[in-house]
């Protein structure tokens, strides 16, 4: 029997998800893939086998058994409350199904290792946060609420079967906002708005990862032996303000008291899917520390920070006022232009010598 | 910037191109080569590399058929102009690459600027050319330099307008040139000619620079570390705009400042006061001037909750005064600085002026020991008298949420002055940096071992408070 590790991906119809189960499929040494979701997949498997089934639903742990699998890649934690079908039906789906998974996950014999995608939300943002998060800070404000507090719940059942099976590798990668042409993420919203929203006298430090590096991450955590906390993302930071220069667009600073009323209302008409929790990252941001990522998990990503979003602006399309190109011809023309004229300038000179005049 | 498209706009260092273009040519370096010998219309030196006989191509002596050539290409533009259309010739020395490009840039604008005997002035082209491109290595010391790109876009952008309407070049600068020639507005020009000529070549360079600049803000094309800290705004804006202050209004003076590692990492530990954290600016300003290094300050997690305020705290370098920013701060070699008094330190009654308040917990002396770093004690006399507190309105400070709501002597002035009675006073300040206090010889242990630790801490607090006394008793008055 040829080696290989049999992984079971839940989330497989969501964007992320797929990209990871082509990633797995492209792998020699990952031999069966099982999908599960609520919804069917939109985009193109080939070898994986999908099951249309809710995380709370026993037959996961049958799936488990009947497939041998040894590597479970919980990819389905959500971050937008829209697209979840509103925050109760999101938070049901992110603790309460990664709970039943992680329950049916240690009555399967065969289980080696656990991947949970989490997110640095779980870090929180607030003003007393350290400038760079490594994996073993906690955070001084943690969420309360929202998508970070899903996340952090989902961690503690995660490490709580860490816990009660030794025998089972348990990682956890904490994700920065993700970009990338195909992924779709709270932030690509933000930054497909005509004007941009920032909160008046904040200028967050941001951080991306770029979704290759995401999935390059979770297909490294599937086939390697890896474990332990992990945080994902491109090195550096960017300012948000620096982020909307590069984009070209327009900053429009709202004074903090009206900020959450403008979240609600972009909500309501549709255009970005902003939760009020991700709102303070727009006051504070947040960077987390990825030495771990590189020198123990041994994965480098390929993109920095500042690399990922000018691939994502330059993939998407996202054309500002200004472009960068035109800027940067133009300041090459006015370079050509006063150096013509220190030329004409030296060249009357010289001539009103030669002629003789004063 | 990673994009080599965008990389190759901000290189501004001629000296560094013109040795790129040395090491590549293998010829010799710019300075190893003999100059010309003549004397520019101004006086002043040629500073053109001579070709033949000691002397540029533009001094080389002309014969009777340069002189036909000048009259042919006779301008026909306006006279504060005129100079562009006329170029002395230089036969003898032809420059084949460069100059047909730079020709066909000059025939260009003479058809955009409405210039009908076009025909003449293409006919020079070859004479123009390479006058041109001496000209500009001897006037502006910066103009030889274009890169070969650049020269080849303009000449394809030139053969392509020399014939076709002027309209193609629409949105350039040479088109907006020739717009403004054509209406008459040679005031503009002339106004840029005589600002340049104001600042000589270095007109050219500071504006370059500023171009560079903007575009760089403008589209985003900069870098900062992961703590936020935006070194190009932090020392082309707001240093500038505080050296004012530190210069001519506080007339900072300073000693000791060899006691500041030029490598290596240290942790300045300063008195804190004026009520505004004015001395924080001054002393990284100070550091930063003398020594090039940028001291890292760690501040209240306050500062980094108000608005504006925090902001800029991030995109100067500052960093929450915690022990896992200074860590890692000091961890990479940074300078730190700290001022462990907080805001009972800047907060404090005029009666207790130049009192070290409590150092903190001791926090900053467990850090310097973690990372094994020199603690430099630096003490700042004048910012005390910079707005001194007479009383601290507590009801209204606990309403705004301030740690303190000052009543300063300036405020009395407020009727008569407005807001400029706010100004903080003149006062002449003196800082000292002390001989650093090594923590490495206690161990990494010190900062489990408490009594060590706060002996450690009274001792620094007892140096500032030594250096503080020196300097105030050196002084000869508060604002001289």
């Amino acid at each position: 029997m040829v080696e290989g590790r049999r992984v079971l991906l839940t989330g497989v119809a969501g964007q992320f998800g797929g990209l990871v189960a082509r990633a797995l499929e492209q792998r020699d040494d990952v031999l069966e893939i099982v999908g599960i979701d609520v919804r069917e997949p939109q985009h193109e498997l080939r070898r994986t086998e999908f099951v249309r089934a809710d995380l709370r639903n026993p037959l996961v742990g049958r799936v488990l058994e009947a497939a041998a699998i040894d590597t479970v890649l919980h990819l389905s934690i959500t971050s937008q409350p829209g697209a979840a079908g509103g925050r109760t039906s999101m938070k049901e789906h992110n603790v309460i199904g990664t709970m039943q998974l992680m329950a049916a996950c240690q009555a399967a014999p065969r289980l080696e290792r656990v991947v949970l995608k989490s997110t640095g939300a779980v870090y929180g943002s607030a003003h007393t946060d350290p400038a760079l998060f490594s994996e073993s800070s906690t955070p001084r404000i943690p969420p309360r609420t929202g998508f970070g507090k899903d996340a952090s719940e989902a961690e503690g059942y995660v490490r709580t079967l860490g816990r009660r099976r030794r025998d089972v590798a348990v990682t956890v990668l904490r994700l920065a906002n993700l970009v990338g042409p195909q992924v779709d993420s709270a932030f690509q919203s933000f930054f497909a708005l005509p004007v941009l929203p920032t909160v008046a006298g904040f200028d967050p430090r941001l951080q991306f990862c770029h979704e290759e590096d995401a999935v390059g991450a979770h297909v490294h955590a599937a086939t390697a032996a890896t474990e332990g906390t992990v945080n994902v993302a491109g090195a550096g930071a960017l300012y948000l303000s620096q982020a909307i220069r590069l984009a070209g667009r327009v900053p429009v600073p709202v004074p903090l008291p009206f900020v959450s009323a403008l979240a609600t209302a972009l909500r309501r008409s549709g255009r970005a899917d902003v939760a009020p929790d991700q709102l303070r990252m727009l006051q504070f941001g947040r960077v987390m520390d990825t030495t771990r990522l590189r020198e123990e998990f041994g994965y480098t990503p390929a993109y920095t920070t500042h690399t990922a979003f000018d691939d994502f602006l330059e993939r998407r399309r996202i054309r500002g006022m200004i472009d960068r190109d035109d800027a940067v011809r133009l300041e090459r023309e006015l370079y050509d232009f006063l150096q013509r004229k220190g030329q004409e300038r030296f060249l009357e000179s010289q001539r009103a010598v030669q002629e003789g005049r004063p | 910037m990673s994009d080599p498209a965008h990389s190759e706009a901000q290189v501004f260092s001629l000296d560094e191109q013109r040795a790129a273009r040395d090491a590549r040519s293998g010829s010799p370096p710019a300075a190893g080569r003999p100059r010309c010998v003549a004397t520019t219309a101004s006086g002043a030196r040629c500073r053109n590399y001579a070709v033949e006989d000691g002397r540029c191509r533009v001094h080389v002596p002309t014969d009777a058929d340069g002189e036909v050539a000048r009259s042919r290409s006779a301008p026909r533009r306006s006279p504060g102009l005129a100079g562009g259309a006329v170029h002395p010739r230089a036969e003898g020395h032809p420059h084949p690459a460069v100059s047909g490009s730079r020709s066909g840039a000059r025939a260009s604008d003479a058809d955009a600027a409405g210039d009908a005997g076009s025909a003449g002035d293409t006919g020079s082209a070859g004479d123009t050319g390479s006058a041109g491109d001496t000209g500009s290595a001897g006037d502006t010391g910066a103009a030889g330099d274009t890169g070969a790109h650049a020269a080849d876009a303009r000449a394809r952008e030139a053969s392509r307008s020399a014939t076709a309407s002027s309209g193609e070049r629409q949105g350039s600068f040479a088109w907006a040139e020739a717009q403004l020639l054509q209406r008459g507005y040679l005031a503009a020009i002339d106004g840029l000619e005589l600002l340049r000529d104001a600042a000589d070549d270095r007109f050219l360079e500071a504006l370059r620079g500023l171009v560079g600049f903007l575009r760089r803000r403008v589209t985003g094309a900069y870098e900062i570390d992961d703590f936020g800290f935006d070194e190009e705004l932090t020392t082309k804006v707001l240093m500038p705009l505080l050296r004012p202050l530190h210069r001519h209004y506080w007339r900072v003076t300073s000693h000791g400042i060899e006691h500041v590692p030029e490598q290596s990492g240290a942790l300045l530990v300063a008195n804190h006061a004026g009520t505004l954290p004015a001395d924080a600016l001054i002393t990284r300003l100070d550091v930063f001037d003398l020594t090039g290094r940028h001291a890292r300050e760690l501040g209240a997690d306050l500062v980094f909750r108000t608005p504006v305020v925090g902001a800029l705290a991030r995109k100067t370098g500052a960093t929450l005064a915690s022990g896992d920013d200074a860590d890692r701060l000091l961890a990479s070699g940074e300078l730190v600085a700290v001022w462990p008094e907080g805001f009972k330190g800047l907060g404090k009654p005029w009666k207790d002026r130049y009192k070290l308040q409590r150092f903190g917990r001791g926090g900053f002396v467990a850090t310097a020991s973690r990372a094994q770093v020199p603690i430099i004690p630096t003490a700042v006399v004048g910012s005390e008298e910079i707005y001194p507190m007479l009383f601290d309105l507590r009801i209204v400070a606990r309403l705004l949420g301030f740690p303190y709501f000052p009543v300063v002597p300036q405020m009395f002035a407020l009727p008569v002055l407005g807001p400029f009675a706010l100004l903080p006073l003149p006062s002449k300040w003196i800082i000292e940096y002390g001989e650093p206090i090594d923590t490495a010889s206690f161990g990494s242990d010190l900062a489990e071992d408490p009594m060590a630790l706060f002996d450690l801490t009274d001792q620094v607090r007892e140096q500032i408070q030594q250096m503080l006394q020196r300097n105030l008793m050196g002084r000869r008055s508060v604002f001289l």
